[in-house]
């Protein structure tokens, strides 16, 4: 649900990473922080455990600049990805305008992504979207892993409709800035339509 | 999309202004701000400049869900106030209309006594402006929506590549 406000002439939307435990979410989101230029970016909040595990959320609010004089800007949000957040998980798909799935490419972690992928779907349900229809983005994240599986196979299970796709090795950044891209791009192309 | 996006006009704005400004001053507070519950901002008023209101909005607006959560757990339905001691300073956060969040700030020249009375004089107004908000809506989109034009009908995709230009 994006927020359009008139009178301040500024519009925000909401995008959540979505994804298994240690897919890296996070990480996506440090990355954007670290090469966003500090006039566009907000504080990177991250609450998390002692051990660097998302707890509850990383917030990142960014400045993207002017469409048709309305300042546009973007709530970045992480969800915990370990399985038994999933009470928190479902209070941050709240108001949610677009989601990216960031699914781990190492071959042990495929039944993780692929449980993942249902539970998004399923607390999507619950506050009332369909998955089908909300701007959606998949990225392929930890390519440089030895044991990445082949991107083929990864689309075969993961890809939920004819989403965009991008490969991804956050640390470095690859993959990164598309993959927001092409998810803001399509909450904007839908707001257009309403 | 499920929920319908929450549109504000001037006149509204102004009245939500007006009523948290007066709200500031009556009850002696440094700060007061309202949310919605998705952690968007929707207008602040007093000593904002030091604070980081982006954050404080998206931080409240996951405090109010996760004690929402709580609430249902032990078969409340919501916790509308939740206030947060500190040495100095106290959050005051309460749920107007089941809508909204009203954050106020104050410290030691305030009491909270003092902020509840006030908090709850306040709801009640800027509940009434809201439901005025979304009976506005109603009746303008009724009438054939061109109360509703939205500003990005006619985005092109010139537009969007323009934002992302590094």
């Amino acid at each position: 649900m994006s927020f359009i406000n008139y009178s301040t002439r500024e519009i925000n939307c909401k995008i959540v990473y979505y994804g298994p435990g240690l897919c890296g979410k996070t990480t996506n989101l440090q990355y954007i922080y670290e090469k966003t230029n500090p006039a566009a970016k907000g504080k990177l909040i991250s609450l998390a455990t002692e051990t660097d595990r998302t707890l509850f959320f990383d917030f990142l609010p960014l400045d993207v600049g002017t469409v048709r004089g309305f300042k546009t800007r973007f709530h970045l949000y992480t969800v915990p990805g370990q399985v038994f957040y999933d009470a928190s998980r479902k209070l941050i798909l709240k108001g949610v305008d677009g989601v990216i799935f960031v699914a781990d490419s190492q071959e042990p972690r495929m039944d993780a992504n692929i449980e993942s992928l249902e539970n998004l779907e399923q607390n999507l349900v619950e506050h009332g979207f369909n998955l089908k229809l909300i701007p959606y983005v998949l990225q392929l994240n930890k390519r440089d892993l030895p044991t990445a599986v082949p991107v083929d196979e990864m689309l075969k299970v993961l890809r939920y409709k004819d989403e965009p796709y991008f490969e991804a090795i956050a640390p470095k950044g690859i993959g990164v800035f598309d993959t927001l891209k092409a998810c803001a791009k399509q909450i904007l192309v839908e707001l257009s339509k309403k | 999309m499920a929920a319908t996006d929450l549109i504000m006009y001037e006149e509204e704005f102004q009245k939500i202004k007006d009523v948290i400004s007066k709200l500031r001053i009556d009850a002696n507070a440094n700060v007061v701000f309202l949310v919605d519950k998705n952690g968007q901002q929707i207008a602040a008023t007093g000593d904002i400049e030091s604070l980081d209101t982006t954050s404080l909005a998206s931080l409240t607006a996951g405090n109010v869900a996760a004690t929402d959560g709580l609430a249902k757990l032990i078969g409340e339905k919501e916790f509308s106030v939740l206030f947060h001691e500190g040495e100095k300073d106290n959050i005051h956060i309460s749920i107007v209309g089941g809508r909204v969040i009203l954050v106020v700030i104050f410290d030691e020249r305030s009491s909270l006594g003092l902020v509840r009375l006030r908090v709850k004089r306040c709801s009640e107004e800027l509940n009434r402006i809201f439901n005025q908000i979304v009976e506005k809506s109603e009746k303008e989109q009724a009438k054939g929506g061109a109360f509703f034009d939205s500003p990005f009908a006619e985005i092109t995709d010139e537009d969007i590549d323009a934002l992302f230009k590094d």
